[in-house]
């Protein structure tokens, strides 16, 4: 019987059977790491965008730093749709009902990432007009400090939220369903 | 030019004026709250600064009368600017409103209505812009607690 040689370098254990046994058959894994590593991969983010972190969130967005390389690059402007809320920018107490209805709006698996100082702590805008931390209305997955981060920042947040995702349970039945 | 017209205007108007100054290349008149309507009018209608820039407060707290009501007008044709100045107590913080004279004034009487709580006598539209319904205080006086909010979303822990 003869071994596949490039069996060494597969990083899914591969089970080949029989004469086919250089073709990917069946594999076997984890439904929580299946279904974890598709979703790390396919992250649509909704960017929730109220100030002047807007510029950096441009700027990581596009070409030179390119989202895109981790699936996040697909910006849906409507909750339905939208796996991450990207809360960037500072949010004041009147804005705040918007970003809890949004929020609630977004469809299971959901994740939220504080983009930003303000966003994660309220910043310098400690006063009558701005909550001081999103994590005050809705649950927050990553923050991202910074006035504004940077763009490696940002890299580094979504990359952080990729792990956060793979380690996670993904539950298919819950209690709703 | 324009120190011939904030001459011509100190000159008519300092008789109706608490104080009449330039300070940095702008005239600036101190009034009594009841002569506001008749100097903005004639400063209007006589002298031609015909846009309204901004209306705002300070809040002088330890002192009375507690509030200080600043107008800020400019002439197209001049291109000068005044500023008019005065003093309202916290009892009786009432002014006139220059919304029927500038439709611009309206939204500025607004916002410091809200953040002053100084009254616009005759605007009638002095709803909360800036902040919402249901906020209670004004949060630009100088003894509201700089660290207290008012959510509308109430907090998840």
């Amino acid at each position: 019987m003869s071994t596949p040689t490039n069996a060494s370098l597969a990083t899914i254990p591969i089970h080949a059977v029989g004469e086919k046994s250089s073709a990917f058959e069946y594999l076997t894994t984890k439904k929580d790491e299946l279904l974890g590593w598709a979703r790390k991969f396919s992250i649509f983010p909704y960017p929730f965008v109220t100030a002047c972190c807007a510029m950096e969130f441009m700027a990581v967005s596009s070409s030179p730093y390119d989202t895109d390389r981790f699936g996040a690059a697909l910006p849906r402007f409507s909750p339905r749709q939208a796996d991450l809320l990207m809360v960037v920018g500072t949010i004041s107490h009147k804005q705040a009902t918007v970003l809890k209805t949004v929020y609630d709006q977004m469809c299971e698996p959901k994740w939220v990432m504080a983009f930003g100082a303000c966003a994660t702590s309220g910043g310098f805008y400690q006063n009558y007009a701005a909550v001081a931390g999103v994590d005050r209305i809705v649950p927050v997955d990553i923050y991202i400090p910074g006035c504004p981060p940077r763009p490696e920042m940002v890299i580094d947040g979504i990359m952080q939220l990729q792990d956060l995702i793979a380690r996670s349970r993904h539950p298919i039945v819950n209690k709703d369903f | 030019m324009a120190a011939g017209i904030l001459d011509r205007v100190s000159e008519a108007l300092a008789p109706t004026a608490i104080s009449a100054a330039i300070a940095h290349g702008i005239l600036v008149l101190t009034l009594a709250p009841e002569a506001l309507t008749p100097v903005v009018g004639r400063l209007q209608s006589e002298f031609g600064f015909d846009l309204f820039l901004d209306v705002t407060a300070i809040d002088w707290l330890p002192q009375t009368p507690r509030f200080e009501v600043v107008w800020h007008f400019y002439s197209t044709e001049h291109h000068v600017r005044i500023r008019i100045k005065a003093r309202v107590a916290e009892s009786d913080a009432v002014v006139d409103s220059l919304r029927p004279r500038y439709g611009s004034a309206g939204i500025m009487e607004r916002e410091c209505h809200e953040m002053y709580g100084i009254v616009f006598r005759g605007n009638d539209d002095l709803r909360p812009m800036l902040l919402y319904e249901g906020f209670v205080g004004h949060p630009l006086r100088k003894d509201y607690p700089k660290d207290r909010e008012q959510p509308l979303v109430p907090y998840i822990k």
